[in-house]
């Protein structure tokens, strides 16, 4: 039998155009040897959410540089949820100001990185998310 | 009795038929079962496969296919699109939904990435098993996108009963097209990004290319006789495979790229081969299978030392390996094993 490969989803919402750090993780997941399904710039929460579910990922990565934060993740793990992928986890990369992630925390996810983060980080919290 | 998962994906639950897609890749025994369940309901779909170098717009072809599927004939259409895993990780970034943005939000398509894990020849072990489940799952057209392939990556044309094949101009020059390999599978020929230069040179090499292959009797004046060159009788059920000029990212020549498709599957079923294909398919498919218990049937019925022992002897160079499986099924290096 075929070992269980993680399934991430690396999508970027909304309207900043900067998708240099969405490749670098998507490449760093890759080397972890996680399979990345990559959607490119200007993604709606719809598109998201229903790209994670016609690819059955285990994992959603968004990366959020606009401060749309607070608006983007809630709606995407909610469409999430209405599908009936609550299994989903959902991480974000970017910037996100100290105060607003206990909240994001409370809406559902799970893993935060700023500026500065390390690759390793992120690959170890997905796989303790996993277990 | 067929259990939840199945009938979920026949009654059209696309999480169903999502988390199906990857018990099958994983080869769980729950998507062995499924796939079980589900054979009868295949037969249905047509398969269309789209090969072709990387970058030259294979992903954004099948957006474009896809898309006139939907607005023409409201056809459901299921996109596989395959990418490479890498070699040393086994890790994949799989990036053709990139290019089909404009399919989000239709509920008559589905589309999933799928990573080679470590096949070669242009699919992934259980791309035929896809394509089998949304055959079931009443997808009607089912398009299957190659990893970027070279000149060997031909499987597809083994699954598909059309294979696309997708050329860009500035390539390759009319050697490359007239080595064997993957132009000799194309049912149909697309030039795409055909508002760049040098498309007439592609265009040319490509037609030299098929009219080497499929030679038309022709009439020559010599010192003002007619004079009939003497060819290769051409059969009247051959399909010539038409080169159709594509701008995939404005959609220039897609409606006729599906009409070509629509030609060729005519064409199939005409002449019997729509049913001589599907048959060539699935006795590979079951030879394949056969195989593979076979080998677990051996590797359960053998000690483990013995059969050590034998890579040992292979190894010192006492038997080769094709003595060594004459000794392991019958006894001795003598014997043939068929």
């Amino acid at each position: 039998m075929t070992e269980k490969k993680i399934r991430v989803l690396v999508a970027k919402p909304g309207l900043d155009g900067h998708d240099r750090g969405a490749k670098v993780v998507a490449r760093a997941l890759r080397d972890a040897g996680m399979e990345v399904i990559y959607t490119g710039l200007r993604q709606t929460p719809e598109m998201i959410a229903e790209a994670a579910l016609q690819e059955d990922v285990d994992v959603v990565g968004l990366s959020i540089l606009s401060g749309a934060h607070m608006a983007l993740a809630p709606r995407i793990v909610e469409l999430l949820q209405a599908n009936g992928q609550d299994r989903v986890k959902v991480f974000i990369g970017g910037i996100v100001p100290d105060e607003d992630m206990p909240r994001l925390k409370e809406m559902g996810i799970t893993g935060i990185y700023g500026p500065g983060a390390s690759t390793e980080d992120i690959i170890k919290d997905i796989r303790e998310a996993m277990k | 009795m067929e259990d939840l998962l199945t009938r979920s994906v026949l009654a059209g639950n696309r999480l169903a038929l999502a988390r199906l897609l990857t018990q099958v890749e994983n080869d769980s025994p729950a998507g062995r079962a499924a796939l079980e369940e589900l054979f009868p309901h295949t037969g249905k779909a047509h398969l269309i496969g789209v090969t072709g170098a990387p970058g030259t717009g294979k992903s954004s072809l099948v957006n474009q296919l896809a898309l006139h599927y939907r607005k023409t004939d409201q056809k459901k259409v299921a996109v596989i699109a395959v990418d490479p895993s890498s070699p040393f990780t086994g890790g994949a970034v799989l990036g053709d939904r990139v290019r089909m943005r404009d399919l989000s939000g239709n509920d008559g398509v589905f589309i999933r990435s799928m990573a080679s894990r470590g096949s070669v020849g242009g699919l992934a072990q259980m791309t035929a098993a896809f394509t089998q489940i949304f055959d079931a799952a009443g997808y009607e057209i089912v398009i299957v996108e190659t990893v970027g392939a070279g000149q060997s990556e031909v499987d597809v044309a083994r699954l598909a009963q059309t294979t696309i094949v997708v050329e860009a101009p500035g390539l390759g020059d009319d050697i490359q097209a007239i080595k064997a390999g993957i132009l000799e599978i194309a049912d149909v020929l697309v030039i795409n990004k055909a508002d760049r230069p040098g498309v007439e040179h592609t265009e040319r090499a490509l037609r030299s290319m098929l009219a080497l292959a499929h030679p038309a009797p022709r009439v020559y004046r010599h010192h003002g006789q007619a004079m009939t060159v003497i060819t290769p009788k051409v059969d009247q059920g051959l399909w010539i495979p038409p080169i159709v000029k594509t701008v995939a990212t404005d959609g220039t020549g897609i409606a006729e790229v599906a009409d070509s498709i629509a030609r060729h599957a005519g064409h199939l079923r005409v002449s019997g081969e729509w049913a001589s294909r599907d048959r060539a398919r699935l006795g590979s498919e079951l030879e394949a299978a056969l195989e593979q218990a076979l080998t677990r049937r051996f590797f359960q019925n053998i000690q483990k030392e013995k059969y050590n022992e034998m890579v040992e002897k292979v190894v010192r160079r006492a038997l080769s390996p094709h003595e060594a499986v004459k000794v392991l099924l019958n006894g001795n290096s003598k014997q043939e094993t068929v």
